[in-house]
């Protein structure tokens, strides 16, 4: 394990996906490092989501190489498959809990699934991480349907993560919640990432979790990764789509301090 | 890291007079399973007796939030036994994970007890308003048709016809192979079964008598209405039920179009329209049916068929089956429409009012053909 603690936790290489002659990916290159938070950002309709979805298998690609804890997934029975399926959750963008089950069920079923756990201990781990992402405890017996927009989005991410998995992937995790309740989230994506030395991979548009846990940003258009790198490389791009996504209006009030230095020339690295 | 990080979770005790060190090994993580529930047991077990409880996470593998409430779970049923109990040898990480994975007491659910004679009452009164609510639901729904009715006819240009055509092209064209094949195929059962039973008369040729009437006046419409039933009404039904649990009908009102006007009797039109001509289709391909058993089972040609039926059938025959369709198109329609508004949130719920819908419109169906059975024996038409 240990020699293999520099090698990307995914890594993708020369990916092309296309929906009939519409080619969405063209040759894209993406490495995501284990322990890090890489945010991964891009114009509406660039492909972000083709690109997560490709990863999990959802997609089929033409072209490329994909690799997730060093397994080409392509070269995967089925059953391996499902035991790399274990490994990582992944909380979709609207939440895809399942509308029929209470989000304690919800959060059971990948337990029930893959483990032979007694049903108390289930449903003290399904309320472990139900009071983990900050919910109240009386959420569990709730149906999705009865549950506000950030309730879902918190339950949905107690469900991705109730196999404790290495590797998470979040597509937009913050999208229509609240200020206060976006940067709990963040906060809360952090600390599960320092506790369970969790990976995570999330598409995302809020500059301000951009700014706040992800450790990498990589920037996706015309099919390809531009930029990847921590912020102050995205700040010192000259790429136009960057500059307008970083520099932009809505942006300046973000803009910490210590990132002031922006802009005026010559950027620090991040590391040092 | 001592041992293998995928190592089954395990601990070794050592016992110092009254004090107790349990060394953790192998990985407490919920990959374990059922093993890590049972090390958890044990290790909730292990301190009895103790004054003093140390346990020591040296040689821990991996933990993750499952393990650690597992854990935390095991000290504080030591503690519960009045030992004093600490942890030892944790990293940072593992201290904020045993932080966020803190053992808390739960109150288990309390199960009410209820008397199981009132619970049967409660359960009844309960279905009884349902029932009186869906009988409620229904009329309002049929007045609140009748004025949208009348609004679209006073004043022509709200009708909208291109939903219209669209659904009739779903509900009757694409219908008509499917309507075809079943009414040809009942027909030759009922002719060939109905030459086998008269022919011990010597009067098989009634059987053109007996497939006229029987299918003009009633297998024709209730067969097209039954196939309409599971066909279109449960679409329509899984139409608005989606639309309803997306928010979209909400955002039809917000817009100020009732839903009424845009989904609801374009549709139902669309069926009034659709079942007569269906029927009409399917009462001849059930008397080619006929006709064609007619002549292999009992040699009579097309013409003499033609003859005979001519003789057998009047106009009103024909019409009987035709009146009738509109009004199970009307009550398969409104069926389906109830049910898909009364969708909730959840994909079951729509699974659950789609066959309501289609089992509902179906006994209707039937039920309306009997109390018309009734009507036209009594008016002698």
């Amino acid at each position: 394990m240990e020699s293999s603690e520099k090698k990307p936790i995914i890594r993708v290489r020369g990916l092309c996906v296309s929906f009939g002659t519409k080619a969405i990916l063209k040759g894209l290159d993406l490495d995501v490092q284990p322990g890090e938070v890489t945010g991964f950002v891009g114009g509406s309709g660039q492909g972000k989501s083709v690109l997560t979805r490709t990863i999990l298998g959802l997609v089929k690609k033409q072209a490329g190489e994909i690799e997730v804890f060093g397994e080409n997934i392509d070269r995967l029975s089925p059953l391996e498959h499902r035991v790399l399926e274990r490994r990582w959750g992944v909380m979709f963008q609207g939440g895809a809990l399942f509308s029929g089950l209470t989000v304690k069920q919800n959060i059971q079923a990948p337990m029930r699934e893959y483990l032979s756990l007694s049903q108390s201990v289930m449903d003290e781990l399904a309320l472990l991480k139900i009071k983990l992402v900050g919910l109240d405890a009386d959420a569990a017996d709730k149906f999705p349907s009865e549950l506000s927009g950030g309730m879902v989005k918190r339950a949905a991410l107690a469900r991705a993560l109730a196999l404790d998995p290495e590797l998470v992937f979040l597509d937009e995790p913050t999208s229509g919640l609240d200020p206060i309740g976006a940067a709990d989230f963040d906060e809360l994506i952090a600390t599960l990432r320092k506790t369970l030395g969790l990976t995570v991979f999330m598409v995302t548009h809020d500059l301000d979790s951009l700014y706040s846990i992800c450790d990498t940003i990589a920037a996706l258009a015309d099919g390809k990764v531009i930029a990847a790198g921590p912020l102050s490389t995205m700040l010192a791009s000259d790429h136009p789509w960057l500059r307008a996504y970083f520099h932009g209006r809505r942006s300046r009030a973000i803009v910490k301090p210590d990132f002031d230095f922006v802009g005026l020339g010559a950027p620090e690295t991040a590391a040092s | 890291m001592s041992s293998s990080p995928s190592a089954e979770p395990d601990f070794s005790i050592e016992r110092n007079g009254a004090d107790i060190r349990i060394a953790l090994s192998g990985a407490w993580t919920i990959a374990g399973s059922r093993a890590l529930e049972k090390a958890a047991e044990a290790l909730g077990a292990a301190g009895k007796g103790a004054a003093n409880v140390a346990i020591d996470f040296a040689g821990v593998g991996r933990v993750d939030t499952a393990g650690a409430w597992l854990i935390d779970k095991a000290r504080a049923q030591i503690a519960a036994a009045g030992a004093a109990t600490e942890y030892q040898s944790l990293d940072a990480d593992q201290t904020i994970l045993l932080r966020e994975a803190a053992f808390c007491e739960r109150e288990p659910a309390r199960v009410r007890k209820v008397n199981i004679l009132l619970h049967i009452l409660t359960q009844l009164g309960g279905w009884s308003v349902m029932i009186g609510g869906n009988v409620m639901t229904g009329v309002a729904f049929l007045g609140e048709l009748a004025m949208a009715a009348l609004r679209v006819t006073l004043n022509p240009s709200q009708m909208r016809p291109t939903s219209m055509v669209f659904h009739m092209e779903h509900f009757a064209l694409r219908a008509v192979p499917i309507i075809v094949t079943i009414n040809f195929l009942v027909g030759c059962i009922v002719t060939q079964q109905s030459i086998f039973q008269l022919r011990r008369f010597g009067a098989s040729t009634y059987a053109i008598d007996l497939i006229g009437v029987l299918v003009l006046r009633e297998l024709g419409v209730l067969l097209t209405s039954i196939m309409i039933a599971g066909r279109s009404g449960s679409a329509i039904t899984a139409e608005l039920g989606s639309m309803k649990m997306r928010e979209e009908i909400d955002a039809l009102r917000v817009m100020g179009m009732a839903p009424m006007d845009v989904l609801v009797l374009p549709r139902i039109m669309a069926l009034v329209f659709s079942l007569p001509l269906l029927t009409f289709v399917g009462d001849i391909a059930a008397l080619g049916g006929g006709m064609l058993t007619a002549y292999l089972y009992d040699g009579i040609s097309a013409e003499s068929f033609l003859v005979r039926l001519q003789d057998a059938i009047g106009l009103n025959t024909f019409l009987v089956g035709l009146i009738k369709s509109p009004f199970m198109a009307l009550v398969i329609g409104m069926i389906a429409c109830i049910e898909g508004f009364r969708v909730q949130g959840s994909a079951e719920s729509l699974g659950r009012q789609v066959t309501i819908a289609v089992v509902n419109a179906i006994f209707m169906v039937i039920f309306v053909d009997g109390l018309f059975a009734v009507f036209f024996a009594g008016v002698h038409y």
